[in-house]
Formats: C-alpha cells, structure tokens, sequence
C-alpha cells in the first residue's frame, strides 16, 4: 500500500488543514511505510518511486489512476468506501472487460503531442467511447513516445470513459523503472471488441472548448481571447510537459498570466537542473506547489468570475476549476504556452519552426 | 416517486463541486447540480428518483457525487448508462443505479417506480412499463445490506 497527499496541498485553511492531519495521523496509527507527504500527485509520484511494476493489478483513489496502465499494469480508480473494502479484503470486483485497440501508424507532427491524441479521441468517441473496458494504445507511433507521454495517453482515458488504459511494457518501460521488467504484450491473435486505425502524422493539434473534453476540434478553429494559461496536474505538468512548454517558451514572454504547477517535485527538481523551469519563469511563468492545485478547484487557487483559461488540466466541467462562468479551454503544453505568448488560442506548431 | 430529469454526461463536478468537498456532505449537498438546475437541492423530496442519460456521474471517483444524492434522499438513480466508477459508487452506498436504455421516455415530474432486483420500471403517470437491466444479485446483496461497509460488516462477523 502506498499513500500520497496530493488534492489538499498546500493547505490553506482550517477545513484543508484537518484533512490532511487526519491523513498524516493515520498513516502513523496503520504504520504505513510508504508515505509521500507534499511529494507531488499521486499517479506521477507512484512510478517514479518504483511501485509500479508491468502485470501488477492495482487501485487507486482517484479516476485518473488508469496512468498505471501505461507500466502494462491493469489500474484503475475506485472511491473511498470500495478502497475500504480493497484495504480489509484484498479483493474487488470487475467485469472481465473486452479490449478497444487504438492503433497509431507512423508518427507524430512536431508539435502534437498524447494530449492532442486523447482530446482527439475524446472528441471523435465521446466521454464514454471506453464503455467502461480497456482500451489499448498501440502502434509505431506510441512505441516511440517516452515514458510520460504514454502516462497521458492512459491518464486520460478516464475521460475517454475506459476503466483504464494499457500500453504494452518495453525497453522504454524498462528504462524509466529502471528495474529488471517483465514484458506484457497482448497476443497477436487476442480479440477486441473495436480496433480503431489512425495515421498519427494527420493529427493536428486538439483544443476542448467549454464544458467537456469531448468538445474538441483543431487548434486552428480557434480565435479566441484568453486570461490565463495554467500548465498543471497529472494530466499537463510532468517533466516532458514542462519542456514541451519550454520548447515554445524559450526567448518568449508571456502576455497572459502563466501559472505553472509541476507535478511532483522530482519532476520540479529535474526541470530545475536542466534549465526547463528557468525557461518557464523567464517567460513570466508563476509557479504553484507540487499538487492537483486548480485543476480540480479543492484549493486556493481558483479561477474567477468570467476568466478565460487554457490549460494542460484533463477536465473543463462547468465550475471545476472556480466560478461557474469560467471559460476553460483544455489543450497541450504546447499549444497552452503559445497561446500564453500570443494572448489567444494560438497553433504552436508556427513557434516550434 | 417523482421524478427529475437531466441530460447526457452528467459529471460528478456538477453533481459535487470541489470547492465543497472539504465540508460535511450536508453542504456538499445543497450545493449539488446547482449548475444545471439551482432549485434542485432545496426543492428535491425524500424517495424522488434521480434519471439521467447517457453515462451519468461521469468524471471523478468522488463518493460525495452519490453520496450527496443519497443524502437529499435520493431512492434510486435510473439512467440509460452510468459512468463506470460513479456506479461503483453509488452501489457502494447502497443506492440502487438502474440502467434503462429507455431513460428518456421519462418526463421530469413522472411517477416512476422502479424495482432493481428484476428490473422493472413502471411510469405510472403515462402508464408505461420500461424494461431495464436488472442490478446483479451479488450487488443487490450490497444494497440490502445497506452499502459495503455494512455488507463488509455482516460478512466478516459471519466469518470470524
């Protein structure tokens, strides 16, 4: 069992403080040895401290915990009363679900990245295209993704409705666990209930308007004024998102506010050392803790009446992330910085030439 | 049982917004679905059904989403399909979630009895009888027993 603080942080009131404590306190009492307290969001810090291993089965209490199956772990999320049940039992239910392949020919555009991917397939499937089943992201062009673009990919087939999403385990696995991995590959001949085929070189970049990530069409339908650009969450502000923004960012300032809240400190500490987050606040960047922050409106940080925002975030629901009439536009790292630097909805691909 | 409709893709942040999850569910309740019908909490009455479209609850695993439906006395939640973790929630809780793929004949106001055991609904102001998917025994267990924590209870004095 592994246990993070991540949606409370940093608290900021007598509500988020008792929270936490009553956290704190009974990972005492339970004798808990793995506690990451402030150490980031729970799907980012979970891999990165090795808990994940490929053909584990395993739960989280969160919706966004299918990111474990990017490890080919079946992960998935539960609430709080079945995460009981899991704690005193040891099991749990499922149906045993069908397969729902996504597959990628060739590669991506510069420029596009897995949260393009999934707002992409969000859009074309629905908030419930997954139908609650697994839904496996295969093909040359996600083989050649790094560790924590396939992260996204998974991350957000909650929003694509699955009970989670898998990628096969390979060297690029074996590389970022760093540990002697087992590989876990469907079988050539294995069923799916939907086999869906794209060439991944035709995507352009993907904005959601307001209020659902289904709301999706390309970046270049997209004119609108913005207030505020936010790169969060487990979804947008894991190391390669911050250098996707970087890669835009770089030389460029910000007109609009720019909010950055990396998500761990592991990732923070590495942007750190290797000049990224140096980029980020050059730009103008304002940086928040190492925590869900405004993506899921639990904390300080909210947006107002009104605000026009982009985000890296995985959900644009009505209020979300503050006043209920809040814009919120949900795209990349990419296009989030660009449209930081031009003050609207702006097609990244035109800064990266 | 009277009932109130709502659309398709009904997300928990509408249902409990997250500014208020840090309180009891007794305010996390009077702020749900506030969004889309702000009349709902105050006006909603003990053993009203709750009937959505396509994939209710979808979005976060927060059990205050049913939970706070529960709370304003909710008796069953009846909706063409459920968001596969808002439905494991919402039986966790002991609160009946009915899929019927016939959800939206049902006007708002309607006199709708439902029972999830067999599946049957019967809209006794039209009339009309809708077929929807039985709650599977080892789940109606749960909800007889009045959620998890209770069945977990039961089954482990029976045990030890």
């Amino acid at each position: 069992m592994v246990v993070i603080t991540d949606h409370y942080l940093p608290e900021y009131d007598d509500e988020s403080r008792k929270i936490l404590r009553i956290a704190r306190d009974w990972v005492r009492e339970a004798g808990i040895d793995n506690f990451y307290d402030a150490q980031g969001i729970c799907h980012v810090v979970l891999p990165e401290r090795g808990h994940l291993r490929p053909g584990m089965f395993a739960v989280g209490g969160d919706s966004h915990s299918p990111t474990g199956g990017a490890f080919a772990a079946y992960m998935f999320g539960i609430g709080a009363t079945e995460m009981l049940g899991v704690l005193v039992t040891g099991e749990i239910w499922l149906k045993v679900p069908h397969t729902i392949a996504m597959d990628f020919d060739g590669a991506f555009a510069r420029g596009v990245s897995a949260k393009d991917v999934m707002l992409f397939l969000i859009g074309r499937f629905g908030l419930d295209g997954g139908q609650y089943q697994a839904v496996e992201y295969r093909g040359p062009a996600i083989r050649a993704l790094p560790m924590q673009e396939r992260m996204t990919l998974c991350n957000m087939t909650a929003e694509l409705g699955g009970q989670t999403g898998l990628i096969a385990s390979d060297d690029v696995t074996r590389d970022y666990l760093k540990a002697d991995i087992e590989i876990w590959d469907s079988d050539a001949d294995a069923g799916t209930l939907a086999h869906h085929r794209f060439n991944a070189g035709e995507l352009p970049p993907q904005v959601a308007a307001p209020h659902s990530p289904a709301n999706t069409r390309p970046v270049t339908d997209f004119q609108q004024k913005i207030d505020l650009a936010y790169i969060g969450a487990c979804t947008g502000a894991k190391l390669e998102d911050l250098r996707m923004a970087a890669l835009v960012l770089k030389g460029r300032k910000a007109k609009t506010k720019l909010v950055v809240a990396p998500a761990s400190l592991r990732d923070q500490q590495a942007a750190e050392r290797e000049g990224t987050l140096q980029v980020l606040l050059d730009a103008g960047a304002e940086l928040l803790a190492n925590s869900c922050g405004m993506c899921a409106g639990y904390g300080q940080h909210q947006l107002g009446e009104n605000t026009v925002a982009i985000s890296t975030t995985a959900r644009n629901f009505k209020g979300r992330m503050g006043a209920a009439s809040a814009q919120v536009y949900l795209a990349s790292p990419y296009t989030v910085a660009a449209s930081a630097v031009a003050g609207r909805i702006a097609d990244p691909r035109e800064m990266l030439r | 049982m009277r009932a109130w409709v709502f659309g398709d893709d009904i997300d928990t942040d509408a249902i409990a917004p997250g500014r208020y999850l840090k309180f009891d569910i007794g305010q996390v309740a009077r702020h749900c679905l506030e969004t889309i019908d702000p009349g709902f909490s105050s006006s909603v009455r003990k053993g009203d059904v709750v009937v959505g479209g396509r994939n209710f609850g979808t979005g976060s695993s927060r059990e205050q989403a049913p939970e706070a439906l529960k709370h304003l006395g909710i008796a069953a939640l009846i909706a063409e399909s459920f968001a596969g973790l808002f439905y494991r929630n919402a039986i966790n809780l002991g609160l009946p979630a009915v899929v019927c793929p016939q959800a939206k004949r049902i006007r708002p106001g309607d006199d709708v009895h439902v029972d999830p055991a067999s599946g049957r609904l019967e809209n006794r102001t039209t009339g009309e009888e809708l077929d929807c998917e039985p709650i599977p025994e080892f789940l109606m267990q749960l909800i007889r027993d009045g959620g998890l924590v209770a069945h977990l209870e039961k089954r482990l004095r029976t045990t030890s």
